[in-house]
C-alpha cells in the first residue's frame, strides 16, 4: 500500500462532505427525512399514497446538481471507466444489495454513522470491505 | 414545502458530491484500493458529512415534528441479521466493479451520460427484483 498524493484531495473532500451534511440536516430537520439514497430512490417502487412527491423532487435535485455546479464553478466532466457488462452487473447487484441491506453510502455510511447505529456500522463495515475485496481482485489478480 | 425542502436537499447532496469528488468512480475505485495506490478522500467526505450529521441526528432525536411542522421519525431498526450483512455485501461488491453508489449514479445520470443511464436503469431492476420478491414472500 501506498499514499496517492497526487489523487488525494483533502480540502475538498472535506468541504464537499460537509455540503453532504448539510443536504442531510436539511432534509432532516426541515423535511422530518433521513436522506438514505437508495431508500429515496427504492420506495417509488412501493405504491404509498402522498408519499411520491417529495421522492422525486429529491432526485430532481441530484440530477440538477453538476448544471448547477458548473454555472457556478466550471464543468463537471466524470468519465466512467467500467464497461457495460460490468455496469449492468455493478448496477443490479447495487440495486438489490441496497434493499435488502436496506441502505447504502449515504443511509448507512452517512446517515446510520451520524446517529451512531451499530446497525449501520457493521452494513458501512460489510459494504467497504467487499468493496475494498472487489478492486484488490479487479486489480491486483491475476486474471482478474 | 416537503417538495421544496427535499429538491433543495437533493440539489445541496448533489453539489457535495461533485465538489468532493465522488462523482468520479477511478476517485471512488482510488479509496477502495488499498492493496494499490490509496486515495483516502473519501474518508474525509465522510468526515465531514457526520460532522454537520451528528448534531443534526442529536436534535432530530428529541423532536416528533420537522422545524417546518413535517412529521419526524428516525429509523428504528437496530436488529443484525443475514438480510443486512448479506444485502452490504453484495451492494459492496457493485460498488466496487463500477465505482458507482446510487447518489453519485444518479448526478451524473443528470449530465445525461449513457453509461451511468444503463448504471441505474440495472439499479431499478434490481430493485424491482427485491420488491417482487418481497410481496411474494409475504
Amino acid at each position: 500500500m501506498s499514499l496517492d498524493l497526487n489523487n488525494f484531495t483533502p480540502g475538498p473532500a472535506l468541504a464537499g462532505g460537509a455540503l453532504i451534511g448539510v443536504a442531510v440536516a436539511v432534509l432532516l430537520l426541515l423535511g422530518g427525512r433521513v436522506a438514505g439514497i437508495s431508500g429515496i430512490v427504492g420506495g417509488l417502487l412501493r405504491p404509498v399514497a402522498g408519499d411520491r412527491a417529495w421522492r422525486l423532487a429529491f432526485i430532481g435535485g441530484l440530477l440538477a446538481s453538476p448544471w448547477v455546479y458548473t454555472a457556478l464553478a466550471g464543468p463537471v466532466q466524470p468519465r466512467i471507466d467500467a464497461g457495460w457488462g460490468t455496469l449492468l452487473a455493478a448496477g443490479l447487484l447495487v440495486g438489490i444489495g441496497t434493499r435488502y441491506g436496506a441502505g447504502c453510502t449515504s443511509g448507512h455510511g452517512v446517515c446510520g454513522l451520524s446517529r451512531l447505529s451499530l446497525r449501520s456500522a457493521v452494513a458501512t463495515a460489510v459494504f467497504m470491505a467487499a468493496g475494498i475485496a472487489t478492486v484488490t481482485v479487479l486489480r491486483h489478480l491475476p486474471g482478474g | 414545502m416537503a417538495v421544496l425542502i427535499a429538491a433543495l436537499a437533493g440539489l445541496l447532496f448533489g453539489l457535495g458530491l461533485v465538489l468532493s469528488g465522488m462523482v468520479f468512480p477511478a476517485k471512488v475505485q482510488g479509496f477502495l484500493d488499498v492493496a494499490g495506490a490509496w486515495d483516502p478522500s473519501l474518508a474525509f467526505v465522510m468526515a465531514g458529512a457526520i460532522a454537520i450529521g451528528l448534531p443534526a441526528f442529536a436534535l432530530a432525536r428529541r423532536r416528533r415534528e420537522s422545524l417546518a411542522g413535517l412529521p419526524l421519525s428516525l429509523p428504528g431498526a437496530t436488529h443484525i441479521d443475514r438480510r443486512l450483512v448479506g444485502g452490504s455485501l453484495l451492494f459492496g461488491i457493485g460498488w466496487g466493479l463500477a465505482g458507482l453508489c446510487p447518489g453519485p449514479a444518479l448526478a451524473v445520470l443528470g449530465l445525461g451520460d449513457a453509461k451511468a443511464a444503463a448504471f441505474v436503469a440495472a439499479m431499478l431492476a434490481g430493485m424491482a427484483v427485491y420488491e417482487l420478491l418481497e410481496r411474494r414472500g409475504r
